[in-house]
């Protein structure tokens, strides 16, 4: 439906602009054959670029009013705050510059749109203009760069240390596995050419001579206790991956060959986020819209779509072929309780392989 | 100086029998190559839009089924539903043609070929011989691209930056074989192409200007043109390293860019490269690209700006300043679109210094053009309502950039839709404003004919409304955690609240697409039935509007005039038109200004 509904909507499109073109067209031919702005154009085209200025505003303001939120979710880790401040700062500076010199800008187009006779001004350099609007952005460019590094560091500046829980990302086209320590908080080393050993079952090719690596443990779904830090180690054993994971403010890639680092300390479990207003408001949201589609899919001998509920995600986010946009794992945060409780139920690198 | 002018004007003295293919094909005349490259990199540019909107089909209605794909894209689409590996191909393909063949031949080549003789006042470039050749290169290497899209398996699909290892392995996707083989050879060939002309600039510049000329006194089109040549000569050979590199770890089993792979079951041979190498290779040239393709456009609207408002260019010698400091920043600051790749973070701070840096000579530009614009006589004509348009897009999209370059919140941004809606903004969108400035512009210089200003009028508008109804609400898609290239986003029900967003924009980009079929019509009509060119339509100072509208070998019949001022008095006081022409001498007591 919504198909052949936009599919006229374009047709019609296409045919007024046809038709104007047609219009413009032959209204040209027979009157006035300059092809040079005169008057009557300056005055309507510089009226037009005071139109386009409002309606640059209105598109803005009606963005924010129609999907203002699904700006940044709520951050769900230590450093997203400082993030978070980062970019509400940059984000005031940038929406204060561009209101201004788009207003600016356009309004000098229409003020002063071209008449017969008139002159423009000669005026072709001022040092002191010149150097005001280069000082002022050296000035709020260096407390930026400032305030960025500094959070920068802050953020990417891993330090390892007992307390940390230490995991291990693995990428393979199309799926995410996450590797613990096991008891002795050390990973075992790995590598791709153990793959093929044990049938398949050592699915991240941990080296079996390794003692450090019996207790680790493999699984398919990330699960986190909350207020502890963890120290990701990324690895991937085909092509590009990135662990992206948006709640967190967390991104980084997988590269073959080499193992990357990221960390951070999440702060609020998968069930209080459910709990947050502005997720129920997002999920009730989210199955309206799911109901509505249901309708369509059931209607055509289709399966309904499941109830959507709110948890943590880890995306990939580097192109790495076909399935690219469904490689994804579920991050579950929960009390340290919660998590002893589940990793004490998974089965040992040990176990796997007997 | 003016013995080099003397003898090549006996060069061109007298004329040799020109057949149809000396005059149209094989061409050594700059005007003519102009042409060549202009009408070529259009093509390719229907090419590459066309693909955009087939893959907002997809975007906006995922998986469903459509019989232009059937049509379109055959087996690729089985029962209309396009396929995957088909989406990565579109995007792909859309994005190496967007930026290389028409944002950089398209534009740079066009326009430096016509502008950089006439303005400079030279009878043509240094080598006509060597400038053929680039065109035909150029022509050679689309063929290829082309040619690709036929291939049994697909062509090239890994994004337009083609990172390894994904491109270096047929078993990663389909598209890694035959395809991207093409596409590596069709990129060196390109690359060659863009040296020779780049090269081929330079040395006109700096060697054929006419007496009088000045590097002061250069147009602010010809700086941007010869200083965009200065740095793809010292960016593009970096491509073409890593080329040859990826081509030796694809077929000769090297492992430049490889290491610890594991794959379809098999343990590959490769042992201690590394992609992070590839992409330092790949952005040395990937990001000065991004100025490769926006200068000339900025270059463009300076002169467009400056003529229209009937007012000198404000801070001539700012803005030249700033296209130098824009060059020079641009090859230290590649390591931005590298800032989660597994670098060093303290590489990271470096590179967010030197990118944010950007920022102030780019500030610079746009303040710049609104004071020129301020009490100015603004003739609002098409090529005057894009170099606007260019302005607004390039200030819109730049800002953004101050969230892309800060290391820190690239964390979460990185490879989002906000990075698209940047790029296209600043990049792809201002320098395609600029190409078509420049067409509307010099088209009585190319052709002879004037362009339909009212169909002009209709293009700019339904596209800069369009331009932003695309590339607006992308912003928010991408601060909300949406990663670019996903063929749907359907799995991931937590997305489906933007789902209507991606209707708007694809709506958006069909009546943007219809825009430019009113471009197309007004281009190819007007070259056969428009009106006949008077030979300085615009009143504009600069030397090529001197030059009769009749083309001829040579440029000039007899003398190159000489040039006795800058090309920006317009409107300056006691001269009784508001134009005065660079080849005008001073009058008696007339000060120059001193710039």
């Amino acid at each position: 439906m919504t198909a052949i509904l936009t599919l006229t909507v374009l047709v019609l499109i296409g045919i007024s602009i046809w038709q104007i073109s047609k219009m413009f067209d032959l209204s040209q031919t027979e009157r006035n054959t300059s092809q040079i702005a005169n008057d009557k154009d300056n005055n309507t085209q510089g009226k037009l670029m005071f139109a386009f200025l409002v309606f640059i505003y209105l598109l803005t303001l009606y963005s924010f009013y129609a999907w203002g939120s699904v700006l940044l979710p709520e951050a769900a880790s230590e450093h997203g705050s400082q993030y978070d401040n980062l970019m509400w700062i940059s984000f005031a500076l940038i929406f204060f510059v561009q209101t201004v010199t788009q207003a600016l800008l356009h309004y000098f187009s229409y003020k002063y749109r071209g008449e017969k006779g008139k002159k423009a001004l000669f005026y072709a350099d001022n040092d002191v203009l010149e150097a005001i609007w280069t000082i002022i952005p050296v000035i709020t460019l260096a407390g930026l760069i400032l305030y960025g590094l500094y959070t920068w560091t802050s953020i990417m500046n891993v330090e390892e240390n007992d307390e940390a829980l230490v995991v291990e990302l693995y990428a393979q086209q199309f799926n995410w596995k996450a590797r613990y320590a096991g008891q002795d908080g050390v990973l075992g080393d790995a590598n791709v050419r153990f793959l093929q050993d044990f049938d398949g079952k050592n699915q991240v090719g941990i080296d079996a001579t390794d003692p450090n690596g019996l207790d680790d443990v493999i699984v398919q779904e990330l699960h986190l206790p909350v207020g502890r830090e963890v120290i990701f180690k990324m690895r991937s054993q085909d092509v590009l991956h990135s662990a992206y994971m948006p709640h967190f403010r967390a991104q980084m890639n997988c590269v073959p060959g080499m193992i990357t680092e990221f960390a951070f300390t999440p702060i609020t479990t998968t069930d209080e986020m459910r709990q947050n207003p502005d997720m129920i408001a997002k999920v009730k949201k989210i199955n309206k819209i799911r109901v509505e589609k249901s309708k369509d899919l059931v209607a055509k001998g289709e399966e309904a779509l499941e109830p959507y509920i709110f948890d943590y995600l880890l995306l990939c986010n580097k192109i790495c072929g076909a399935s690219h946009y469904n490689m994804q794992m579920k991050i579950i945060v929960e009390t340290p309780e919660e998590y002893e409780k589940w990793i004490a139920q998974q089965p040992t690198f040990a176990q796997v392989i007997q | 100086m003016s013995a080099v002018a003397h003898a090549h004007e006996e060069d061109h003295g007298h004329h040799h029998k020109e057949t149809f293919m000396t005059k149209y094909i094989f061409s050594q005349d700059h005007k003519m190559i102009a042409k060549q490259y202009l009408i070529t990199g259009l093509f390719m540019g229907i090419i590459g839009i066309a693909m955009s909107l087939l893959f907002r089909i997809q975007l906006a209605w995922p998986e469903q089924s459509f019989a232009i794909f059937e049509v379109l894209l055959g087996k690729w689409a089985p029962e209309g539903v396009m396929d995957p590996n088909v989406y990565l191909a579109l995007v792909t393909i859309h994005g190496t043609i967007m930026v290389f063949f028409v944002l950089t031949a398209g534009l740079s080549g066009t326009f430096s070929n016509l502008l950089i003789p006439l303005q400079i006042g030279a009878r043509d470039m240094a080598s006509g011989l060597l400038n053929m050749i680039s065109f035909w290169l150029f022509f050679l290497s689309s063929t290829i691209m082309i040619a690709s899209l036929f291939v049994e398996a697909g062509p090239a699909a890994a994004g337009w930056t083609i990172y390894p290892p994904l491109s270096a392995l047929p078993q990663a996707q389909p598209g890694s074989g035959l395809g991207m083989t093409l596409w590596l050879v069709s990129m060196a060939i390109f690359i060659a192409s863009s040296l020779l002309g780049s090269l081929n600039y330079i040395v006109t510049v700096i060697n054929l200007r006419t007496k009088g000329m000045s590097m002061s006194r250069l147009p602010l089109t010809i700086w941007a043109f010869f200083v965009t040549a200065i740095i793809g000569v010292v960016s593009f050979p970096v491509l073409l390293s890593a080329a040859l590199l990826l081509i030796m770890d694809r077929s000769f089993g090297t492992s430049f860019f490889l290491s610890d792979i594991f794959i379809q079951g098999e343990v590959l041979h490769y042992q201690g490269g590394s992609p992070v190498l590839y992409e330092h290779l790949f952005w040395f040239l990937g990001h000065p690209e991004v100025y490769i393709v926006l200068l000339p456009a900025l270059g463009i609207t300076s002169e467009i700006i400056a003529t229209n408002s009937r007012k000198p260019i404000f801070g001539y010698r700012a803005m030249v300043a700033s296209i130098l400091a824009i060059a020079f920043l641009s090859t230290i600051v590649w390591g931005h679109h590298m800032f989660i790749s597994g670098m060093n973070p303290f590489l990271g701070s470096v590179f967010t210094f030197t990118t944010l840096l950007i920022a102030i000579p780019s500030a610079v530009k746009a303040f710049n053009y609104i004071t020129t614009l301020w009490k100015g006589n603004l003739q609002l004509n098409p090529a005057m309502l894009f170099s606007i348009g260019l302005v607004s897009t390039f200030i819109s999209g730049g800002l953004t950039g101050i969230i892309l370059g800060d290391s820190t919140l690239d964390i979460n941004v990185h490879d989002t839709y906000f990075v698209v809606a940047h790029f296209h903004l600043v990049m792809g969108i201002s320098a395609l404003y600029g190409l078509f400035a420049g067409v509307y512009h010099w088209f009585p210089k190319m052709f002879g004919k004037m362009m339909n200003k009212n169909l002009g009028y209709v293009h700019f508008w339904v596209t800069a409304v369009c331009a932003y109804g695309v590339f607006f609400p992308m912003h928010f898609i991408g601060m909300a955690g949406l990663p670019r290239r996903y063929y749907t986003n359907t799995n991931f029900p937590y997305f489906d609240d933007i789902a209507d967003i991606n209707i708007v924009i694809s709506l958006f980009a069909f009546a943007a697409g219809a825009a430019q079929l009113v471009f197309l019509y007004n281009f190819i009509h007007s070259i056969f039935y428009g009106k006949p060119a008077e030979q300085n339509p615009w009143k504009s100072n600069t030397m090529e509007w001197t030059a009769p509208v009749e083309h001829m070998h040579g440029n000039w019949p007899g003398e190159i005039p000489e040039v006795h001022r800058w090309a920006y008095d317009y409107s300056k006081p006691g001269q009784e038109e508001d134009w005065v022409s660079q080849i005008v001498p001073l009058k008696e007591g007339e000060e120059e200004l001193q710039h």
